[in-house]
């Protein structure tokens, strides 16, 4: 059978099983649409967390990242899974115990601000756009190579389909969802590199591949190979980056407490029983996400393998199937500069013959490897998996933000159950449109933007949390300040570094690099911007009066996890 | 003040306790060997990769799973002891 028709199969089957649980798990009321009733096990959170963090970035573009840019890669490899560790021990036990449905909720009553809730509100809806508009996307280009519809097409697809589960069936319908999707998306990202692993180096783990030798009877380890294929090519070493420490350091701390300051993630653990749920489930997540996230590393270096072995110093006219069909999507491109009809990848930009988008790696490993066409397959499915199941969850906080932080806690308190719940369907309506919106027409700094959801998450909302169960004294006047300084000092960098918006526009951006703070990047400068926060915020907290006492008595409250009642409303 | 709030307490300190040691480790594991000390710890090898590599590509990836599973199992255990478990 042709890939097509298996991709038609595998995706079509995978689409009837969401859709299934979809109406199985329709959702009731306000407690379920937000927090799905507040029951799910700890291991089905786990896989939940892990499908709705696991987005079209980390399961199509990762590995591709990593293949390119070697040690440096780390910093996604580290920074997006170090963040679990952060949650699991200062955050989700005290919000699961603190028992609302949503962030904002959080920091309204424990800075007993409305000011601090609107804030937050609007730093959730912020984060959230930007990130979901990265995801209708990668719908969008999974469809259109696999399927061959153009990519509206595919993302119309897309949009009908998270509309579906995400507004019938809230929270409930997304968590069943999701814990189907990460089955599928870890066995389509499993099952080619696997094959590979075995393949390249005669082991079938592929974590224990990275470390082995290659099979090509040169009995060379795979990562030395790769070091000295690199660097005949002329590029950097694959196991030393070119990145400074600076830099590495805080791109990976910032994305570390930006993971950890997220709001769809942090509200998967508003979902389970109990405390001790929480933290448990925040293990399950990782380690689920584990799973794939020292597979990407080994995956990387094989297709860098695979890749350099496959077109450098080839005749162009010998290039498999695969190429060509890459070469129309326009991901993949050859020009013969010398005319010789041999393909040079080099890192030298004036001889270098090929550009290739970082993107495919994935996508197109199991046709570099040679795999079965169900297998292309299957990871056409896997890729479409972790793209709705994070669009859903990010579209669930959009419309929490809408139904709940705005209309119930500040327009209409006096709104019903029913209406509330009318309200959050709507807000899914809009946020689905607005998504599908961007998916179509996606502004050309898509990737800019979701480095900026992390900074922004990690300026804003981390410390106002940590600090909110962490220390007693901390009040509103702290908070809001440490807040507002924090997203504008990171919004102000962003603009000026990686925009080069007071300098000229985007051509100014490369000549601003010597005018880095402490060389950090604009990716890594959350990291600044969450310390500057942090001092603001205690300092400021100290030369104004202390929270009042029943406040002080929440902190206290949520300190011990007796007394967790499921997540209610008031 | 009450044995409530001094049980309270007391929870709290140990739990500060666990939370900065472990935080040690997952500073120590990712920070310090994956990307302070690379440069050293390369040269060192773990099968076919160099130390300082695999800590920042696949070694504090592990530490950090054990990280919480481990915490988690502490707080159990001291829920229990200070009798704030749930029921």
């Amino acid at each position: 059978m042709s890939v097509q028709t298996w991709t038609f199969i595998i995706v079509g089957l995978t689409f009837a099983l969401y859709i299934g649980i979809a109406i199985w798990s329709r959702a009731g009321s306000t407690s379920e649409f937000y927090v799905a009733g507040g029951g799910v096990h700890p291991v089905a959170n786990g896989m939940a967390t892990a499908a709705d963090w696991m987005s079209a970035a980390s399961f199509i573009s990762m590995a591709g990242l990593i293949s390119f840019m070697g040690y440096d890669g780390a910093v996604f490899l580290m920074g997006w899974t170090g963040g679990y560790v952060l949650l699991a021990l200062l955050l989700a036990p005290y919000l699961r115990k603190f028992g609302k449905f949503t962030v904002p909720d959080f920091i309204g009553d424990r800075y007993y601000s409305n000011v601090a809730r609107t804030v937050a509100v609007i730093c959730a809806i912020i984060v959230s756009f930007t990130y979901v508009a990265g995801q209708m996307r990668g719908v969008g280009v999974v469809f259109s190579r696999f399927l061959e519809v153009d990519i509206t097409t595919g993302v119309y697809i897309g949009m009908a389909i998270v509309f579906f589960y995400a507004v019938l069936g809230g929270m409930k319908g997304i968590t069943y969802t999701q814990v189907a999707q990460y089955c599928v998306l870890i066995f389509a990202y499993m099952v080619p590199a696997l094959f590979i692993s075995l393949a390249m180096t005669g082991n079938i783990i592929p974590q224990l591949g990275l470390v082995g030798d290659v099979s090509d009877g040169s009995g060379m380890a795979l990562l030395d190979k790769l070091d000295q294929l690199n660097t005949e090519l002329g590029f950097a070493e694959y196991t030393n980056g070119t990145k400074t420490m600076t830099d590495v350091f805080a791109i990976t701390f910032a994305l570390m407490v930006g993971t950890a300051g997220l709001p769809h993630v942090i509200v998967r653990f508003f979902t389970v029983p109990r405390v001790k749920d929480a933290r448990i489930s925040a293990g399950w997540a990782l380690l689920f996400i584990a799973i794939l996230y020292t597979t990407a590393p080994a995956i990387a270096a094989f297709a860098r393998y695979n890749l350099i072995n496959t077109v450098s110093d080839k005749q162009y006219s010998s290039m498999p199937v695969w190429f060509s069909k890459w070469e129309e999507t326009g991901l993949i491109a050859f020009t013969d500069k010398n005319n010789d009809g041999i393909i040079q990848y080099v890192a030298d930009a004036g001889k270098n013959e090929l550009t290739i988008d970082r993107d495919i790696m994935v996508l197109a490993n199991p046709e570099i490897a040679n795999l079965p066409n169900w297998v292309i397959a299957l990871v056409a499915a896997g890729g479409l998996a972790a793209a709705l199941s994070t669009a859903a969850g990010l579209l669930l906080v959009i419309s929490t933000a809408l139904s709940r932080d705005l209309i119930k806690m500040q327009i209409n308190p006096n709104v019903t159950e029913k209406g509330e719940l009318l309200w959050a369907r709507i807000g899914a309506v809009f946020a689905v449109i607005v998504a599908g919106y961007f998916g179509i027409n996606p502004p050309g700094f898509v990737a800019a933007v979701v480095a900026l959801a992390f900074g922004l998450a990690a300026a804003s909302f981390f410390p106002a949390i940590v600090l909110g169960v962490f220390d007693k004294r901390m009040n509103r006047e702290g908070a809001i300040a440490g807040m507002v300084v924090g997203i504008s000092l990171m919004l102000w960098y962003m603009l000026k570094y990686k925009f080069g918006t007071f300098d000229g526009g985007k051509d100014a951006v490369a000549g601003l690099k010597d005018g880095w703070w402490f060389g950090i990047s604009p990716e890594g400068f959350g990291t600044v911007a969450m310390t500057v926060n942090l001092i603001i915020s205690l300092v400021v907290s100290r030369l104004t009066p202390a929270p009042p006492q029943e406040v002080q008595d929440i902190v206290e409250d949520i300190r011990v996890p007796r007394g967790a009642g499921s997540a209610h409303a008031h | 003040m009450s044995s409530l709030d001094n049980r309270a307490k007391q929870y709290w300190k140990e739990n500060i306790r666990y939370v900065l040691i472990l935080l040690s480790i997952w500073f120590l594991v990712s920070y310090v060997f994956g990307i302070f000390l690379v440069e050293p710890l390369n040269a060192v090898r773990i099968g076919g990769a160099k130390l300082g590599f695999w800590f920042a590509q696949q070694g504090s990836i592990y530490v950090f799973v054990i990280l919480i599973f481990v915490y988690v199992n502490l707080m159990n255990k001291l829920d229990k002891k200070y009798e704030f478990d749930e029921i």
